[in-house]
């Protein structure tokens, strides 16, 4: 096991390998569907004008995911009007998702790694060299054990897109994961789509 | 008319945390047949955990607590009307204690209402008058990641070479665990439904999957197919969470539909291991959980 915390040098990202179980520590930021969206259209490809408070906190952004960790995960909080914010369950959410994007927004923002689900794509696999960084996968479902590692809520971003949607800004403690795509090319999800594809072509032979 | 908000929140509560224990029993026999220190051992042994852990603080075991699915099998003399009010405003109440993430969205100005009241179809509630004294309530919560990889196909089907027969219907449901992967949080329980429209045929999809875990179809033949599914899904090594290893599928429940002479549609529900329905009955004055 590897214990890891962020932020994370390029010299730690290369040495991880697919199969690696590795606990992260420090700050990181979740994000999903709504902030992909809304990082690529506002600040990378520019197709959308900043609006509100969209370039404040693209200023805190560089700054935070700079060498950190995005996490896709749309969490349950409590403290909403208090905004004395805890994590109550707080597993991943489906990455793939996000491989139009995640790419860019790695590379833009020099993010170190990806937290997730269900693996993804060949143009995220390539982000991941290029940046470098890997792909981290939790387990989906997890909620309420990976709430448990979330120490504190330090703040959160973009509320209007509501508490799934909008990016909490945590810090976790030996939160568990396994490297399933790393910066060498290497992806587990490729590998397995491959192996069952074998299998399942060999079922499709077999008669009724 | 009785008022069952307090009752039906805490339908909600047991839903959103506490497992039922048929899913947890196959969850932990399959945690044997995955290999000492491998990913896959290690996925089941953290989702046993969560299980405990979720159950001892009234957490929901999973952050998405998806599309909440009601049954209500009412007998004469209720209101259809004010129990779905009843059903609402526990969803709301359920929501504001952290039992249910805000999960309802709209389409067209992607507006997250806060409260899990949608418009009238969120949550989803299905009403069904039956005999007798009893009412029951059925809630199933179905996650956003398993719906996603869920598939609907209409027979024939070329890409797989899938007849109009029973052996096309085994052809497209093994296609569906292949292209879900890991995505829908495997392992995970199939309800495939054969027949039917596009909307009557994913329904009863769904529907099926409130029976408990082992529960066989009575006609023999879907029966066997039920069996084959769930043993043939698992040689193809997908494993929990997509690592890789033997368990990707823990169940399959069939359920057969009437159809048009000219379609022949079979559609595939996945459900997630964090497989949450639970069941209310009421009893005169008494109210059990199931």
């Amino acid at each position: 096991m590897k214990n890891i915390t962020t932020p994370i040098s390029d010299e730690v990202i290369r040495d991880l390998k697919v199969g690696d179980a590795v606990t992260i520590s420090g700050t990181m930021v979740t994000g999903r569907d709504a902030a992909h969206k809304w990082m690529i259209e506002t600040f990378i490809k520019k197709t959308r004008p900043p609006q509100g408070d969209d370039l404040q906190v693209y200023e805190e952004l560089k700054k935070l995911l700079a060498g950190s960790v995005i996490y896709h995960c749309g969490p349950v909080v409590s403290g909403l009007d208090t905004k004395e914010y805890k994590f109550i369950a707080a597993g991943p959410t489906t990455s793939i998702r996000e491989e139009p994007y995640q790419a860019d927004v790695m590379k833009h923002f020099n993010v170190k790694g990806v937290i997730g689900k269900g693996g993804m794509g060949p143009k995220t696999l390539k982000g991941c060299e290029e940046t470098p960084g890997v792909y981290f996968h939790a387990i989906g479902g997890a909620a309420s054990y990976i709430a448990q590692t979330v120490t504190k809520v330090h703040g959160v971003f973009k509320m209007d897109f509501g508490v799934p949607e909008a990016l909490w800004v945590i810090e976790v403690k030996d939160f568990p994961v396994v490297v399933t795509m790393d910066s060498h090319g290497g992806s587990q999800h490729a590998v397995i789509d491959n192996s069952s594809k074998k299998v399942l072509d060999e079922l499709l032979e077999r008669p009724y | 008319m009785r008022d069952l908000t307090n009752e039906i929140l805490e339908l909600i509560r047991r839903t959103s945390s506490s497992l039922p224990p048929d899913v947890e029993k196959r969850l932990r026999e399959s945690i044997e047949k995955e290999e000492p220190g491998s990913a896959a051992r290690g996925a089941l042994e953290t989702i046993l955990k969560n299980i405990d852990l979720s159950r001892a603080n009234s957490t929901p075991i999973c952050q998405d607590t998806g599309t909440p699915i009601f049954y209500v099998h009412y007998p004469l003399g209720w209101s259809t009307i004010k129990l779905k009010e009843q059903i609402r405003a526990a969803m709301a109440e359920a929501t504001k204690r952290s039992f249910m993430r805000p999960n309802a969205v709209d389409a067209i100005y992607d507006k997250n209402t806060g409260n899990n009241l949608g418009g009238d179809d969120f949550p989803y509630v299905h009403f069904e008058e039956v005999e007798g004294d009893d009412l029951t309530i059925e809630l199933m919560l179905k996650g956003g990641g398993c719906e996603n990889v869920g598939r609907q196909y209409s027979l024939p089907d070329n890409t797989v070479g899938a007849g109009r027969d029973l052996a096309g219907v085994r052809k497209v449901v093994l296609d569906a665990v292949q292209k879900a992967q890991g995505q829908g949080c495997a392992p995970g329980i199939l309800g495939v439904s054969i027949g039917g429209d596009r909307g009557s045929s994913y329904i009863k999809s769904k529907e099926v999957l409130f029976s408990e875990m082992g529960t066989r179809n009575e006609d023999p033949k879907l029966a066997e197919l039920e069996e084959r599914l769930t043993q043939e899904a698992n040689e193809m090594g997908i494993g929990p969470m997509g690592f890789g290893g033997k368990t990707t599928v823990l169940d399959t429940k069939i359920i057969g539909l009437s159809r048009l002479p000219a379609s022949y549609f079979v559609s595939v529900s996945y459900m997630c291991w964090a497989y949450r329905r639970r069941k209310m009955t009421v009893k005169g004055e008494e109210v059990t959980y199931a």
